[in-house]
């Protein structure tokens, strides 16, 4: 079986929001929808203050309870792991933004744009089926399986990749599928020392963030 | 340990949900009691209306709140896993065997419609405990605080409205008594998981709240309740105080539930990444 999560080294990402941008761009969300969002943390007191960027968005749960509340059975989850809306059954209802423990879900009721007027790349992407209905991080699945459909390995190639890994300065956010044990994910999770968001909630998140390596005797 | 931006308030759901809880169960809580209390004739028809109608009312608002109106019937696709489906399926039952005994003026309908209702007024509690992205909902004990909530507005509504016409039977008052009671239970047990897992300004919204469940809602209506049991001549005056007290706060404290306690837990790392050399 095949599960795609993803994994973000916190000791890298530096707060740039690229991949926020890229999400964007990839997706036309609207203004103050932000699939992917990083986090700008601050903790401590001074002087023993430290400042952590943390990507946050849909974790695409092992049992999501998003799942289990929606009504209209638009929200599924796939065999291998993503969790995808189906717009056209969801009522909008919000149940499902008030299950999630990660507050990854929008609903935008109106069309809205960056600069008030549609740009043309807005005009392009424009969905009306996305308005007045729950969105999320859908792991960009439309690139994934085309990918894999001309054989292409998500999280390698480029072009079957999510594309706020794609656009990652530091190589922060990676890609791939977790039940195979020489993907790159796997590896990471097995070099470092990683914990998921939320964990004790039981909701299995499919997204990593490490804050270590393990010791040497640990990863032997 | 644990870091990162404080919890937040939703914004997914605002009044409109919170009428449904509040018509909903005061609703369901009224045809539990009507179907009990020996009523009949007119009386019960006009009650059944009333409580279908509070019900009705409740799932109204929660209508304007949906984005997609249209395809509100897709409600109804989940019953395997969603209590909001289960609850759409509950208050169909309501409205369907509340309409025959109203039609019929039947007891035993009544009294099937009283059973519809208590599955309403669960599934209603289910709906919020449910809610795993809000600490307060997803207490436990909400689900029975939600519960009796019902019936304490229920029993409160009733007492009033007879108490309006005539002095109310002690065996309503009896249970309306006990129903106060079991709502000021529920609340303490969900007060002590709730200061657990919520966050302080949820639970300070709580408590404000939660005292006047408990002064206003409870100790007062039954204290009128004792005034008019040694003071027949104020009876009926004093009992629809008490009701309307019960229902009054039964409300508010579910309108605070939704609307501003619904924090929720921001995000969390129990660990801090570790740069550099160690």
């Amino acid at each position: 079986m095949t599960r795609w999560a993803m994994v973000a080294d916190l000791r890298r990402c530096v707060g740039c929001q690229t991949c926020t941008a890229s999400c964007k761009q990839a997706n036309a969300t609207p203004p103050d929808v932000q699939w992917r969002r990083v986090l700008d943390m601050e903790v401590g007191e001074y002087p023993e203050v430290k400042r952590v960027f943390v990507p946050v968005g849909c974790m695409h749960c092992e049992d999501p309870p998003c799942m289990h509340v929606c009504p209209s059975t638009a929200t599924k989850k796939r065999p291998d792991g993503i969790v995808t809306i189906d717009y056209d059954l969801c009522i909008g209802c919000s149940y499902c933004a008030v299950a999630c423990p990660y507050q990854a879900r929008y609903k935008t009721d109106r069309a809205s744009f960056a600069y008030g007027k549609a740009t043309a790349q807005e005009t392009q992407a424009f969905d009306p089926k996305r308005l007045a209905v729950a969105t999320k991080c859908t792991f960009c699945v439309d690139r994934i399986d085309a990918g894999l459909a001309k054989g292409l390995t998500p999280g390698i190639d480029p072009e079957a990749t999510p594309a706020c890994v794609n656009s990652c300065i530091t190589q922060t956010l990676s890609f791939g599928d977790v039940e195979d044990p020489n993907s790159n994910v796997s590896q990471l999770l097995a070099e470092n020392q990683t914990f998921r968001m939320h964990e004790e909630l039981g909701t299995g998140p499919g997204f990593y963030y490490i804050w270590d390596k393990k010791d040497r005797e640990e990863v032997l | 340990m644990s870091f990162g931006p404080k919890p937040w308030h939703q914004t997914n759901w605002d009044f409109r949900a919170a009428f449904n809880f509040m018509f909903g169960s005061a609703g369901a809580g009224l045809l539990v009691v009507v179907a009990f209390s020996g009523v009949a004739g007119g009386a019960l028809q006009a009650e059944i209306l009333l409580g279908m109608a509070l019900i009705g009312a409740g799932l109204i608002s929660v209508w304007f709140e949906i984005g997609r109106p249209l395809r509100a019937m897709n409600v109804g696709f989940n019953p395997f896993t969603s209590w909001m489906t289960r609850e759409s399926f509950a208050a169909g039952l309501v409205f369907a065997l509340g309409l025959a005994a109203v039609w019929l003026a039947s007891q035993p309908l009544a009294q099937a419609v009283a059973l519809a209702a208590l599955v309403f007024a669960y599934c209603q509690g289910r709906i919020l405990q449910g809610a795993k992205g809000i600490p307060a909902w997803r207490v436990p004990a909400l689900t029975w605080l939600i519960f009796t909530t019902a019936l304490a507005e229920g029993a409160g509504l009733f007492v009033a409205l007879t108490a309006l016409f005539d002095t109310p039977a002690r065996g309503a008052l009896g249970y309306f008594s006990l129903a106060l009671i079991a709502r000021a239970l529920a609340w303490s047990i969900y007060r002590s998981g709730a200061a657990k897992i919520t966050v302080p300004a949820a639970l300070a919204a709580l408590d404000r709240s939660g005292k006047i469940l408990i002064q206003f809602g409870t100790l007062a209506p039954l204290a009128l309740l004792l005034v008019g049991w040694f003071a027949p001549e104020v009876a009926r005056i004093v009992v629809l105080l008490a009701g309307i007290a019960a229902l009054a706060t039964g409300w508010q404290f579910k309108f605070v539930l939704i609307t501003r306690a619904a924090y929720n837990q921001g995000f969390a790392l129990p660990r801090l990444p570790v740069r550099g050399t160690r």
